[in-house]
């Protein structure tokens, strides 16, 4: 079997939770693989997150450049081509950079590309039956392809849960910087400008009131408030509603927007896409109104109920207000 | 500056209930409303606005059947000058990659500056914009979210990032960008826009058209293959709460008070 790698994803010198994660996921490929971690960046940081993906991983290469200061997916690229052996299985999850370098480097590599995975089995010597979503997870598929010449694989963040207390794998680091070859690339970057802060801080709540696109229509975000008045809760919403430009980026949900940790989630009309879902921690009471009884929220809510929400809501105002 | 947007065919996902054939080799597509892939809608609107401010053309170009049609017209009723469909019998069964290299082989038989596709379609995928810039060599960025043309060599692009925040880069022209929802506006195409364009010719290449190898794309060029469509065994799920609207408000009410999301 050929050999795997992780591209170990790390800000500010902490490693991400994807680290552990894509462990998970390459021994589901070759549970007696030795995995070899890869970090790349730039100065003192870059250590301690080495240090890191040791613990996870037998073996880390490490890539210190400045050229690799900031994760350039361009760039990686470039350094990936030039350090993977021929037929090597390289993992990254499905986030921002993933889906950035991962489709660009199948093609490089000219090996197959899985993208977004969610479950991965062993079929038939090197090939792979991987689990994916499909019509923003309303149908799932099975994928076959073969892994004996390499290929790319990003795992759904999240989804690849690492077991507690796990071993350490007192991995070795071992310094690769000299093998880089050229870095330049054709896209350079310049800034990270910060998301802007709203007016209303919706981590801070303890009930969101969250609608998605279900509230069909801009004058129909008035019965969210008035629920939300009633019951005490902020309202906070799903990515079409901000796109739509009907309420402000700060109130979005998800992992473009922001991360809440509420006691009590009231999803009003959102279908419960991973990327949504990524933006709620601490395992919130989740209620569900959606009038598709085969929405996938229903499958992480506690409770649902099926319902026009543009019934549903100012009935549930009301009914709040008697009781007040 | 000649812009080509990659569009995809989709079932509107907000218009349909999806449901998976008894038999897993497809989901059932009768009755399905069909529509243009949300993220290439910004990815036209875009194409159209570069074009207003510094010249050019824009042109539309999906990989699908007759059918798809349909979706190019739509887009050039928003604005787009042409439109192309790549169509052949060998293009069935491709894998992202094959898709790519089909849009690959119309790009080599343009002189574009630019090439747009949307983040994702509808198979979550987030794929083929990458594939084609890698095929062509050429720069890319993903998930782009605001455009400046600096010159006709480069162009400022911010790329959305975790958190919301904003990745600004600079990339060298010629090159491909993928749009990410929220970038404008799309304007409004209604039916008089559309019956405007009824009657423009739109050029159907094939394979031989394309110069490409059959056995390169489709079926028969794909590293990965769709084997089926399934339901997944389900955990337990929500617990659905039953009875008229009054007495799921009612339950409801009790568990929130349970829950601490009711004074
Ligand atoms: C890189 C990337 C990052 C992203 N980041 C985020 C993010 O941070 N946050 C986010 O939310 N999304 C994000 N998305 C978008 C995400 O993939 C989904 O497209 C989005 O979450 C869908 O929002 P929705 O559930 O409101 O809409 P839809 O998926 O369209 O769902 C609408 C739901 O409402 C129901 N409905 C319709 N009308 C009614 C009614 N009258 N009453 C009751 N129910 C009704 C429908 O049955 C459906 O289930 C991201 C996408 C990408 C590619
Ligand atoms: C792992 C995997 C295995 C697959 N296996 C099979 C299979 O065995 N048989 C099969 O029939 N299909 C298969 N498919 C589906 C088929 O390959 C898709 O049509 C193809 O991947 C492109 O769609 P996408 O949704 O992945 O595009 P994405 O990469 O998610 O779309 C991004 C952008 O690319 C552009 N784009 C995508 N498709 C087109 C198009 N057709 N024309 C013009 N522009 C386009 C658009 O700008 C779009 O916004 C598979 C897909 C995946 C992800």
């Amino acid at each position: 079997m050929a050999q795997i790698f992780a591209y170990i994803v790390h800000k500010g010198g902490v490693i991400d939770d994807t680290a552990a994660e894509l462990a998970v996921a390459a021994k589901k490929i070759d549970a007696s693989s030795a995995v070899t971690a890869i970090v790349t960046g730039s100065g003192a940081d870059l250590d301690t997150v080495c240090q890191e993906a040791a613990k996870l991983y037998p073996e880390v290469w490490k890539f210190d450049n400045q050229a690799l200061a900031y994760p350039n997916a361009e760039v990686i690229r470039k350094l990936l081509v030039d350090v993977l052996p021929k037929d090597a299985v390289f993992l990254v999850p499905h986030d921002t950079f993933g889906m950035d370098l991962g489709p660009g480097l199948s093609i490089k590599l000219d090996v197959p590309y899985v993208p977004d995975v969610i479950e991965i089995e062993a079929a038939d010597g090197s090939t792979f039956k991987m689990v994916r979503q499909e019509f923003s997870g309303m149908a799932h598929t099975h994928v076959a392809c073969d892994l004996g010449s390499g290929g790319v694989i990003t795992p759904r963040p999240g989804v690849f849960q690492p077991e507690e207390g796990a071993a350490e794998a007192g991995g070795k680091v071992t310094d690769k910087s000299g093998e880089a070859g050229d870095l330049s690339a054709r896209r350079r970057f310049l800034e990270v400008v910060e998301a802007e802060v709203g007016d209303v801080d919706i981590t801070k709540a303890d009930v969101l009131v969250s609608i998605g696109r279900g509230i069909e229509d801009e004058e129909n975000i008035e019965l969210a408030e008035e629920l939300a008045e009633a019951m005490g809760a902020v309202v906070s919403c799903s990515r079409p509603i901000v796109d739509a430009k009907w309420m402000e980026k700060s109130r979005q949900v998800g992992t473009s927007g922001q991360t809440v940790k509420p006691k009590v989630y009231m999803a009003m009309g959102i279908s419960g896409s991973f990327q949504h879902l990524g933006g709620i921690k601490g395992s919130p009471f989740m209620v569900a109104v959606n009038k598709n009884p085969k929405a996938p929220i229903f499958q992480v809510a506690d409770v649902g109920i099926v319902e026009d929400i543009l019934e549903f809501m100012p009935e549930m105002t009301e009914k709040i207000e008697e009781l007040q | 500056m000649e812009i080509l947007v990659c569009v995809k065919r989709v079932p509107d996902t907000a218009e349909n209930e999806i449901e998976v054939k008894s038999d897993g080799t497809d989901i059932e597509r009768d009755d399905l409303v069909y529509s243009v892939n949300e993220w290439d809608n910004y990815a036209v609107e875009e194409a159209i606005q570069i074009r207003d401010n510094v010249g050019g053309s824009v042109t539309v170009v999906t990989v699908g059947d007759d059918e798809s049609e349909e979706v190019l017209r739509r887009e050039m009723a928003m604005g787009a000058d042409n439109g192309v469909l790549l169509s052949d019998s060998a293009f069935e069964g491709s894998d992202g990659r094959g898709v790519a290299a089909i849009l690959k082989a119309q790009a080599d038989a343009g002189n574009y500056d630019l090439i747009l596709c949307g983040a994702q379609a509808d198979d979550g995928a987030g794929q083929v914009g990458g594939m084609l810039a890698a095929m062509l060599d050429w720069p890319y960025a993903s998930l782009v979210n605001h455009i400046e043309i600096v010159d006709d060599k480069k162009i400022k692009v911010g790329r959305e990032i975790e958190g919301g925040n904003q990745e600004l880069n600079e990339i060298e022209l010629p090159c491909v960008l993928s749009i990410q929802t929220g970038i404008n506006e799309p304007r409004y195409v209604g039916i008089r826009g559309i019956r405007k364009v009824a009657s423009v010719e739109i050029p159907v290449k094939g394979a031989s058209d394309l110069g490409l190898d059959p056995a390169t794309v489709g079926e028969a060029g794909a590293k990965v293959k769709r084997l089926d469509y399934f339901v997944p065994e389900l955990g337990e799920g929500a617990e659905i709460l039953e009875g008229s609207m009054e007495e799921k408000i009612e339950k409801l009410i009790e568990l929130l008070k349970a829950k601490g999301g009711l004074k």
